[in-house]
């Protein structure tokens, strides 16, 4: 668990073996760490690289290891993973689905093409990179690259998440 | 059977307006780009009353990355790889059509062995492909074990193409003039050994997990069925077309890489309907493994490479087609004497099937459009190129 335990050294009762024990934390740390461990994204495969993204999460590499659940919908799912090409006409559905899931949300650019277009950068009809229409939070990059790639560009998350500061009240 | 009967009449088909039509007590219910059963990013306009579809029409164009304009800029050498990126389930046939279009231009003469590892990828990646068809389209259906159990033969497959390719997916490993690396025996072996566990051992389960499941028959028998009049009117290829009855294979009418020495057959469907695709594939891939049992065993050594000219002056205009997994894939290309093609034509078969959905699913329940785009298996980087 990433939370950093206080023990209570002043009182003897709660350190005896037996005693189910209390933790002391910061509601910071309880938070970032229950999100990062239950990182829901969404099936919203585009091009290739949605193949490597399907490979993630099947039987070989296996992304439930990681608390990751796909979700087919964006207002259920705090992850977006950008899996391809991103082109003008799928621009504006990408911002639409971004503005549908629930804050806190994330957004991996898997990929070349979601980096910066690519293969198929500076061609008529493509965006290049995916940051020009929603922030991202990870680049993994690759063409399209391995599971084990997007599985380091997830745990990059979570290290993202887990030293986030609480949101600020307007 | 129906191979000599006359095309039958186009029927026709209404564009389903963006806008409603209050004044009708149809819904419109648009599907996709973002749904997890389209396969990728197509988009279904859908008008239905109550449960049923009325009319559907498919919204492309989500994927367009300027393909065949962008091959204009690039040599001969450097649209190889963008191929792998139409068709991206079947990267290896993609190539293949490719580099045989531009070998008939030089009049290349392929090797021997390269010849025949060229069969074999490009059979394993059929079997890839249809795998990842089963999966999904069972997946779309509700049975989430079958998506698992196939991904674990793809990676089988994906480990021995990655050994001679290097990558595990786009593999840029047939060229023209041959294919990139030479094989061990010990590879051979290997894909031997995979194809004898996957014919004896690992079909046989699919069978008996999804083939024979009630569920599954119920969803599938007697839903969408497609004529064999309406698939060659359409122009349908591949497993839709056969799915129909219609026993064509371009492996049989226009042989290319010698595949006309192979002995296997050409399975058929009998009613057109959604079980009779999916069969077709499953059989297909039985057939494929037969194919690579026959080139395991007829390889001989030698060069894997002719020799390239070193400047490229390709003249005069082609087109070439194989048989993909999907269907017809076929290669127009014009060259101009330059390094560059003047006009490149990509002839997708997910593309052509795609427009047979408003011609198959009216009437069906809106669920059953599911199962449709599942039978037709579209993968959207060749729709839209």
């Amino acid at each position: 668990m990433g939370v950093n335990p206080v023990v209570h050294s002043g009182d003897p009762e709660i350190n005896a073996a037996g005693h189910p024990g209390v933790l002391t934390t910061s509601l910071r740390k309880v938070l970032n760490w229950s999100r990062k461990a239950s990182l829901w994204y969404m099936t919203f495969g585009i091009a290739c690289c949605a193949i490597e993204m399907m490979a993630t999460g099947a039987s070989r590499y296996d992304f439930d290891r990681f608390g990751m659940i796909f979700r087919a919908s964006p207002r259920q799912s705090d992850l977006m993973i950008v899996s391809g090409t991103v082109n003008e006409k799928l621009a504006e559905r990408i911002v639409n689905l971004y503005d549908q899931m629930a804050e806190p949300r994330y957004v991996i650019a898997m990929g070349a093409c979601a980096t910066n277009g690519g293969p198929y950068h500076g061609l008529y009809n493509v965006v290049n990179g995916v940051h020009e229409i929603i922030p991202v939070d990870v680049y993994v990059p690759g063409c399209p690259p391995r599971p084990e790639a997007l599985l380091h560009g997830v745990l990059q998350l979570h290290e993202k998440i887990l030293n986030e500061g609480l949101p600020v009240r307007a | 059977m129906a191979t000599t009967s006359p095309p039958a009449q186009a029927p026709d088909v209404r564009v389903v307006p963006d806008e409603q039509d209050r004044s009708s007590s149809h819904l419109y219910v648009s599907m996709g780009p973002q749904h997890p059963s389209t396969h990728g990013v197509l988009r279904l306009k859908a008008r239905i009353d109550g449960e049923r579809i009325v009319d559907v029409d498919p919204d492309i164009g989500y994927l367009h990355r300027c393909f065949e304009k962008h091959s204009e800029q690039l040599t001969y050498p450097q649209i190889v790889p963008y191929t792998d990126r139409c068709d991206y389930l079947a990267a290896i046939n993609n190539e293949l059509t490719f580099a045989l279009a531009v070998e008939k231009l030089l009049g290349l003469e392929v090797p021997p062995r390269a010849q025949y590892l060229r069969v074999i990828t490009m059979e394993l990646q059929r079997i890839a492909s249809h795998l990842i068809a089963f999966g999904t389209f069972a997946m779309d259906l509700g049975a989430t074990t079958a998506f698992l159990y196939c991904w674990r033969e793809r990676e089988s497959i994906i480990n021995l193409l990655e050994e001679i390719s290097g990558a595990r997916m786009l593999f840029h490993y047939v060229r023209i003039g041959g294919v990139r690396n030479d094989v061990t025996d010990d590879w051979l072996r290997r894909v031997r050994a995979f194809v004898d566990d996957f014919i004896s051992d690992k079909l046989p389960q699919y069978h008996r997990l999804i083939t024979g499941n009630r569920l599954f028959v119920r969803r599938t028998k007697g839903i969408a069925v497609l004529t064999p009049e309406d698939a060659i009117a359409w122009g349908a290829s591949g497993p839709v077309l056969r799915g129909s009855g219609v026993a064509r294979d371009l492996r049989k009418v226009e042989p290319y890489c010698g595949i006309e020495k192979y002995d296997f057959n050409v399975p058929v469907g009998e009613n057109g309907d959604v079980f009779d695709r999916y069969m077709v594939r499953m059989l297909e891939m039985e057939e494929s493994a037969k194919i690579i049992k026959q080139a395991l065993e007829g390889i001989e050594a030698g060069d894997v490479m002719a020799p390239l000219p070193r400047r490229w002056k390709v003249e005069g205009e082609t087109y070439v087609r194989t048989e993909g997994p999907k269907g017809e894939v076929g290669c127009y290309l014009v060259g101009d004497g330059s390094d560059k093609p003047y006009r490149l034509h990509w002839r997708a078969p997910s593309f052509v099937h795609l427009q047979l959905i408003p011609v198959i699913s009216k009437g069906l329940l809106i669920a059953d459009l599911v199962a449709v785009i599942g039978s037709l298996d579209p993968v959207f980087g060749e729709v839209d190129r």
